[in-house]
């Protein structure tokens, strides 16, 4: 629950509304121009339909050098951003040669695996020499080497199920494994705000979805009861099974899910949990083992256990990790494993060899050091931001911290002024975000120093007094803020 | 009411009626005692009997005869009625007690179905790289299981790249590519695609099964038209599902089909043509072999105005004199094709996918497309391997001509084999087998296969795999084996292959 201040409100509407005027002015005008050259599209509807990309013509494109920043280096603690210029109002942009190196607070490096590691890169660079970069071929097939059946089961034992799976991308993990666990007749209870490929998994699955408030317990159990003493709609013949789809920590939120609440909920209800840790996995717990680790949740409670290597690891890929009988059915039925070339070698060494440097299997305690570090400079950074001013949101340990921006023209400014001031920072606007609540996303790692994050915690408060962002008093007085704001969802 | 009663009741209106009333006009009055009754005495009765009540009264002026009182008594009614609520049954919510006796009593299905025989399936175990020849349990074999077309499997020059690419970037991108996860490479292997095929752009992907599922949503939204092969591969007929448009299916790879479904879709539907329209169609199809006419599709999607949506997954880097795919192999302009799009994990021998087209075609994919704006970009050091991939291929075109030869020896040498028949195009790299004579059950066809395929692997060291299906595959082609011919197979191992077929098929099927 965002709370947003009435002005605030006020002015970020009228700022769309602005947007929105003027670019229907110029769509209008554009028309105008357009009567006179015809183009050669007779008898074929536009490939995309003016109103569908109306926001990326008058509003995107305006501001797109903010996204997609191209970089020559490993994605670490500092990047080399390359430099892009534009010689038609920002709507093409063409790389120079320049570039510039600034501290990353964006990528999902979050134990700092993103660039060549002592222990890692080797063993990367040698397993690609034995198993070649690509196995051209599915997992069913030719596609499962000895680095495949070592890797799942150290994902297994790492996250504390009995067997594992593992695919060659994240989005795929969610989008392919969800329809093969649940079909017709089936209930998917789904977070608001669930990840992309999970509302696109469950909608590839034709069972049933409803939506629960974000990470809020008891309204997934009104739901709940709601579901199941009404049954299937029209029909109302009991639902065959309920799925309840979660993630570890959300994305744009930063926050960290109250699971113990939503496995006992389950449990109650029987429904079966599936937990997405994409963001979580690696990154809290004590051992780095996630969200069931940090908040004390039995891992035979979570029911699916779903993750990627993208984050923590610097890898690539996902995995599901569950009973023994859940893995076998899914090596029979999910499509990524049959169609989909399995993960590079590589890739998965380099998943193993940082899953035993996070356990201390290498020898050294290098990886109970990043976990300390990334708890401690997460919370260090999340605190001095907060203590500046800004509305900062998700909780302790979470190494995610979104800063509230809402107006779209704060988007740029703040995102122009860092990157001029040598930090690269996410922005985040609609659609990711409901159209009210832009922001800016923080992801701390491992690899900053403490150096690192005072320069951050300087460049964001200088360009936040410029920018306008620091909502709160710098020590704020939270109960008189509470009143005059109006609620958001 | 006892007959007496009433007449001394009529008696006493009769009395009334002796006085002048303005409303015995309308109603003469009854002079007639009961005793002389008829029906219509009666009936004048009751009407007498009605004006009683008001039979003097006067107001404003106008004397209330009996009908009007009536009259109002009635209107008085309606307005009762008309007050009160519509009839409703009774809605009565399920009290706590009840919804939570229906919680209890519910019982849900497991998870999972439970597990059968054919769940436990194991695939080989590879010791080392997938090449031309691969370790299976200690024994050295010949691999027909891998797309490695090219034989860029092992590949020096991929291997320098990957391993510098390794070196200076690390693994994994750690993020989407929004958000710093563009490296300049993928910039690079997207420019060097589109200059090998001869468009202005192209977008990556991190993953070959996702590129077709996120473009085809991208395009194609509620309502739109979408005609597509029946025999298309999961990752299509999962976009097709996400796209929530109109979908018809024509027949395998059948041109007559396509046209009258093209006609039908088109015919006389004034409104389908404000809608946006797609042929889906494999170059080379994952789940037969067979090859498409593209050259006659571009003809159909010309004259109907159809979009054409092509995935070269299999034929990139195999067809065509230069391997430029589909296009360059029926001789078709790049551009006739709308959206051109392939997983580089086969030919190219490295994992994810790209697809190119217009620049608008591109442009809209780097905003609308699930695959690519949610997840992480490839990992940069598989960019740089399809960038030299694709720098080989270039140099070394005989290794075209090198595949192809192998896929005709094999095809031929295949082609006699008893009980199975060869239902993959001839200049096909993925070699197709089927029963010619099915057992009627798929499961049956795919035991008989399979057998076929584990004692050529057990006893002739050929590793080759059948087409194993998901249950949620809509597809309902033939299963059969498949065998993916690569230029890095010898003529021995050629030989071998489809040698060990002659001698084991026979035995299996006798066997039966």
């Amino acid at each position: 629950m965002i709370t947003i201040p009435y002005l605030t409100a006020l002015t970020t509407y009228f700022s769309y509304g602005l947007l929105f005027v003027f670019g229907q002015l110029r769509d209008f005008f554009r028309k105008i121009i357009d009567c006179w050259s015809r183009s050669s599209l007779q008898g074929y509807a536009p490939i995309c339909l003016g109103l569908e990309d109306f926001y990326v013509r008058r509003l995107y494109l305006r501001i797109q050098d903010c996204f997609n920043r191209p970089i020559s280096s490993p994605p670490d603690a500092w990047i080399d951003v390359v430099e892009r210029v534009s010689k038609d109002n920002n709507k093409t942009l063409l790389r120079t040669k320049n570039i510039s190196r600034c501290l990353n607070i964006g990528s999902y490096n979050y134990l700092g695996f993103a660039a060549a590691d002592e222990y890692c890169t080797s063993r990367v660079i040698e397993s690609m020499k034995r198993f070649s970069p690509s196995t051209c071929s599915t997992r069913v097939d030719g596609g499962t080497t000895i680095l495949h059946t070592e890797l799942e089961q150290r994902v297994a034992s790492f996250v504390g199920k009995s067997a594992a799976v593992v695919f060659g991308m994240g989005y795929a993990t969610n989008s392919a494994v969800l329809p093969a666990l649940i079909g017709k007749g089936g209930l998917i209870i789904s977070d608001s705000l669930n990840h992309n490929s999970i509302v696109n998994g469950a909608r590839g699955t034709g069972a049933t979805v409803r939506v629960f408030q974000n990470n809020t317990p008891s309204h997934l159990e009104k739901v709940l009861r709601e579901q199941i003493a009404d049954g299937q709609p029209r029909t109302h013949r009991p639902w065959k099974k309920i799925i309840v789809l979660v993630e570890g920590i959300y994305s744009m939120e930063g926050e960290i899910c109250k699971l113990p609440e939503i496995v006992a909920i389950c449990k109650k209800y029987k429904a079966y949990v599936y937990l997405d840790e994409a963001h979580s996995i690696g990154a809290i717990g004590k051992t780095g083992r996630g969200v069931c680790e940090l908040l004390g949740v039995d891992t035979a409670d979570v029911d699916v256990m779903m993750g990627t290597f993208t984050k923590s690891f610097g890898s690539c890929g996902g995995y599901i990790a569950g009973s023994e009988e859940l893995i076998q059915y899914l090596k029979y039925t999910c499509p990524a494993h049959l169609y989909a070339t399995s993960v590079s070698p590589p890739a998965a060494q380099q998943i193993i060899s940082s899953i035993k440097v996070i356990l201390g299997e290498d020898g050294s305690n290098r990886g109970a050091q990043k976990l300390a570090r990334i708890r401690e400079n997460s919370n260090f950074f999340r605190s001095e931001l907060k203590k500046m001013g800004f509305e900062v949101l998700g909780g302790n340990d979470s190494p995610v911290m979104p800063i509230m921006l809402y107006n779209p023209s704060k988007i740029p400014a703040f995102s122009r002024e860092c990157l001029k001031r040598n930090v690269a920072v996410v922005t985040v606007a609609f659609p990711a975000t409901p159209l009210l609540l832009a922001r800016a996303r923080i992801c701390i790692s491992a690899a900053h120093t403490r150096e690192d994050l005072v320069k951050a915690l300087e460049v964001i408060s200088s360009v936040g007094d410029l920018v306008g962002i620091k909502y709160f008093p710098a020590e704020p007085d939270k109960q008189q803020l509470e009143d005059g704001r109006v609620k958001m969802e | 009411m006892t007959p007496k009663t009433s007449a001394h009741t009529y008696s006493i209106h009769a009395s009334y009626q002796q006085r002048p009333l303005q409303l015995s006009v309308l109603h003469p009055p009854p002079r007639l005692s009961l005793r002389e009754g008829t029906s219509t005495e009666f009936l004048n009765c009751v009407t007498l009997a009605f004006d009683t009540p008001s039979a003097r009264a006067v107001v404003f002026g106008v004397n209330i005869g009996g009908h009007l009182f009536v009259e109002g008594l009635l209107f008085v009614v309606i307005l009762f009625l008309l007050s009160r609520k519509s009839y409703k049954p009774p809605k009565r919510p399920l009290t706590k007690k009840e919804i939570d006796e229906l919680c209890d009593e519910w019982v849900p299905e497991p998870l999972i179905p439970a597990i059968t025989e054919e769940m436990k399936y194991q695939p080989p175990v590879l010791q080392s790289a997938a090449g031309p020849h691969t370790i299976i349990n200690g024994k050295e074999v010949v691999n027909f299981a891998s797309a490695n077309y090219l034989g860029f499997v092992g590949h020096e020059k991929l291997l320098e790249s990957c391993t510098k690419s390794v070196e200076k970037y690390g693994v994994g991108s750690c993020g989407p590519r929004a958000f710093y996860g563009t490296i300049d490479v993928h910039l690079d292997c997207e420019a060097r695609i589109a200059k090998f095929l001869g468009t202005s752009d192209s977008v990556l992907y991190s993953y070959g099964l996702s590129t077709m599922f996120s473009i085809i949503p991208a395009f194609s939204k509620k309502g739109d038209i979408i005609v597509a092969d029946e025999g298309v591969h999961w990752g299509i007929q999962n976009g097709l599902q996400l796209s929530r448009s109109t979908i018809v299916y024509y027949k395998h790879n059948d041109m007559e089909s396509l046209r009258s479904i093209l006609e039908k879709v088109t015919h006389k539907n004034e409104r389908a043509k404000k809608l946006r329209r797609y042929i889906v169609a494999e170059a080379v199809y994952q789940n037969s072999g067979q090859i498409a006419p593209l050259d006659e599709i571009v003809r159909l999607k010309e004259k109907y105005r159809f979009r054409l949506i092509l995935d070269e997954s299999n034929s990139f880097g195999v067809l065509g004199s230069c391997g430029r795919g589909l296009t360059e192999h029926c001789s078709v302009p790049i551009e006739k094709v709308d959206i051109v799009a392939a997983a580089m994990g086969n030919a190219l021998a490295a994992e994810g996918g790209f697809c190119t087209g217009s620049a608008r075609v591109v442009d809209h994919q780097r905003l609308s497309s699930s695959g690519y704006l949610f997840s992480a970009s490839l990992p940069p050091y598989l960019a740089s391997a399809a960038i030299a991939a694709v720098d080989v291929l270039e140099d070394n075109l005989d290794l075209i001509t090198k595949l192809k030869k192998n896929v005709a020896t094999l095809h031929n040498g295949l082609s006699d084999v008893r009980g199975l028949e060869i239902m993959s195009d001839q200049q096909s790299p993925i070699v197709f087998l089927r029963l010619r004579n099915s057992t009627g059950s798929v499961k049956g066809d795919l035991q008989i296969l399979e057998n076929i395929a584990d004692r050529v692997l057990k006893e002739d060291s050929i590793f080759c795999v059948t087409s194993k299906r998901s249950t949620i595959d809509k597809c309902n082609l033939a299963s059969g084996i498949r065998l993916f011919v690569s230029a890095a197979h010898t003529e021995p191992d050629l030989v071998k292959a489809y040698e060990s077929f002659k001698r084991v098929t026979p035995l299996v099927l006798e066997g039966q």
